[in-house]
């Protein structure tokens, strides 16, 4: 998935457009607009081929292929309701869980943390992008599983009381919507943790002095004079890090317990449209089975492409109105 | 801060891209296509299909290459995989843990042949800690555990099959394969068999819509399940229960004894039905619920598809000498990585089967 672009160009006055007088220079610019064609076009070509092989579905199940949870192979019934709602509440639990981490890291590494920190522990939390999904998946079972069945999932669910609401009812397998919502957390954060702290580093000295000079603590420093300054730069990061988590598939599909149910409880199983795809394609056979996994995957292009777009207009519109312009 | 923004993100994007491809492809044995690369030895024959056999498949293939020279390429890339690219013929042979359905035979390009090759059991096991021996299950109390009726351990009907043994009140976890398996329908198919309940829904088949549990990813991620959570019942093969060390339910067969999952007690149940075949059988057999006092009663053939009329003459030839072999060297190894072997009747029989293949007649 294309990741949203935060910077444009600066106004109008900077865009300076190059003729090509020489033979050389046509080439060359011929060239470049065609691999600038070739993306855009791949991407159609992508989404059309998805979609014409999801179409039987589509037109046989109609709106319902959205809307129900019976998933039957043996009666070839398909409903994805659950994966996409599985999808969404799996990634809206790791955005809750990994923002404030993420901008707390960030605001620690540029604001309070000494000079000799900010590269090693700003490296280390890149370094977790660079783990596999699949280690992630393999640390869940073994450590996050455990963890969640004995002691946290009972904690949550009766010395805290929260069984009372329907977010934690239920048996603690272990295997569930949060424990998936908490390993895309961890997944996510560095991608928000670095473009923010980047963003972060960015803000201009006298942003800072200025709130200073005022008055102002270092809190209210940071918090009424750096951040409002950075903010459509870290909602551009948390989109990254949304986009990262709703396409996730391997360690998901190893933490959540893969179960065709719409549940409100947290500590229940559940699926993700990724996951659904990856476990099933390998086996499936039948042309109807296939095309469902094609109209699968074709509504996750198209979640994809709507969370994107209204991220985008989000950060158009924190960004004060104008995307050129950074407040 | 617009420019210095764009570093980032390229770095995040592209780590983006680079784990996003989480996908697992099923490789044939790359130790074998080097030397075939390197000694300039073509592939003689190409199979595709069934994931289950394929260790024992691999063994009698490298095993046939060391004693004919005849090199078979086989690539497991699931039963479903296996089917389509014999439909398409794309390749020699095709490989299943379930029977074509009639609907797919219609599909292929000419009559398909069905060769049973090993016998796949399919054991139940548990987690439960507190346990000396083996818990016994009949059927229909197993059915009851999968379908979400039963939910404590200490139920009275599992109480009723286990006299004398201390059964605790642990919840019931239900742990099935989130893919579709040939395992599954196999479990499926004897579900079917002998509950009523069951083959009204969920019924039978590769995958299925499950009334209870979660789904795991192969039988490692079944076992594993199985393994971490006191309470949980699940199904795996028999060899990898086996080679684990996997603690295995005794169910009651056809004829009300309680029986173990073996390679024996596999064997027995293919033998309890191979007396009974008719002579124009197409092999498309379910032995689950077999008769006989020793037979065990979630079992099922793996089978080689092969097209009844070969294109080729050479490679219909190459083809028939193997069925032969398999048939006689290729099952005295079979239960070497825990599969069970045809019973001796069915081999004979086979091999007259095998014979009936044949080549050329079509351009």
């Amino acid at each position: 998935m294309p990741p949203t672009v935060l910077v444009a160009d600066n106004g109008p006055g900077t865009v300076v457009r190059i003729h090509g007088r020489h033979v050389g220079d046509r080439i060359y610019r011929g060239a470049i607009t065609f691999f600038a064609v070739c993306v855009p076009l791949l991407v159609a070509l992508v989404a059309w081929e998805i979609a014409v092989a999801g179409w039987p579905t589509f037109r046989h199940f109609g709106l319902s292929f959205l809307t129900s949870s019976d998933w039957d192979l043996v009666k070839e019934r398909f409903g994805a309701a659950p994966a996409i709602y599985g999808t969404l509440v799996s990634s809206a639990i790791a955005l809750v869980i990994a923002t404030p981490l993420a901008v707390g890291v960030s605001v620690f590494l540029s604001e309070f943390a000494p000079r000799w920190m900010r590269q090693p522990v700003g490296f280390l939390v890149d370094l977790l992008a660079a783990i596999p999904s699949v280690v992630y998946g393999l640390w869940g079972i073994f450590v996050l599983l455990p963890l969640l069945r004995d002691p946290v999932m009972p904690f949550l669910r009766d010395t805290l009381g929260l069984g009372k609401t329907p977010f934690f009812t239920g048996p603690a397998y272990g295997s569930s919507m949060l424990a998936a919502g908490l390993i895309l957390a961890i997944m996510v954060l560095p991608y928000i943790a670095s473009v923010s702290r980047e963003v972060l580093l960015a803000v201009p000295r006298a942003q800072r002095e200025a709130a200073l000079a005022l008055g102002a603590t270092r809190w209210e420093a940071i918090w009424g004079a750096v951040l409002p300054y950075a903010r459509s730069g870290i909602i551009g990061g948390i989109i990254l890090g949304l986009g990262r988590a709703l396409g996730e598939t391997m360690a998901v599909t190893m933490l959540i317990g893969n179960r065709q149910e719409i549940s409100a409880s947290l500590l229940a199983p559940g699926y993700t449209m990724a996951s659904l795809i990856a476990n099933e394609f390998s086996e499936a056979s039948s042309d109807a089975h296939l095309s469902a996994l094609m109209a699968v995957g074709f509504t996750l292009l198209v979640i994809t492409i709507i969370v994107n777009a209204i991220a985008r207009w989000l950060v158009w519109r924190v960004g004060g109105g104008t995307a050129s312009k950074p407040l | 801060m617009t420019l210095r923004t764009t570093a980032p993100i390229a770095f995040v994007a592209s780590a983006l891209i680079a784990c996003g491809g989480g996908g697992s492809a099923s490789h044939t044995g790359s130790g074998d296509s080097a030397k075939t690369a390197s000694s300039a030895a073509a592939v003689d024959l190409t199979g595709a299909g069934a994931t289950f056999p394929y260790p024992i498949y691999s063994k009698w293939f490298a095993d046939y290459a060391k004693q004919t020279s005849i090199r078979i390429n086989y690539q497991s890339i699931g039963s479903g995989g296996g089917i389509r690219q014999l439909s398409e013929h794309t390749v020699d042979f095709g490989a299943s843990d379930a029977p074509m359905s009639d609907d797919e035979l219609s599909k292929a390009k000419g009559a398909v042949m069905h060769f049973p090759t090993v016998i796949g059991a399919v054991a139940v096991t548990y987690n439960l800690p507190s346990l000396q021996t083996p818990i016994r299950l009949t059927g229909n109390v197993l059915a009851d555990l999968f379908l979400g009726h039963i939910t404590k351990w200490n139920d009275s009907r599992i109480k009723a099959e286990n006299p004398g043994v201390a059964l605790p009140a642990t919840d019931v976890l239900v742990v099935h394969r989130a893919e579709a398996s040939g395992t599954t329908y196999i479990f499926s198919d004897y579900l079917s068999a002998v509950s009523p309940d069951w083959a009204k829904a969920p019924g039978k088949g590769k995958e299925l819509s499950w009334p209870a549990g979660i789904g795991a990813k192969g039988n490692e991620g079944v076992a594993g399940q199985v393994k971490q959570t006191p309470g949980a019942i699940a199904y795996v093969e028999l060899a990898f229960a086996k080679q684990n060390n996997l603690p295995t339910a005794a169910l009651k067969n056809a004829s009300g004894a309680f029986v173990a999952p073996s390679i024996e007690s596999a064997t027995a149940a293919a033998a309890g039905i191979a007396d009974k075949l008719p002579n124009n059988t197409d092999y498309r057999i379910s032995i689950v619920n077999a008769p006989g006092a020793g037979a065990y009663p979630i079992a099922s053939f793996t089978w080689l598809l092969v097209y009844r009329n070969q294109t080729d003459a050479t490679k219909a030839k190459k083809l028939k000498d193997f069925l032969h072999w398999y048939l006689h060297s290729g099952e005295a190894s079979a239960a070497s990585l825990d599969y069970a072997p045809l019973p001796d009747a069915m081999k004979t029989r086979l091999d007259a089967r095998v014979d009936s293949v044949t080549a050329g007649d079509t351009a």
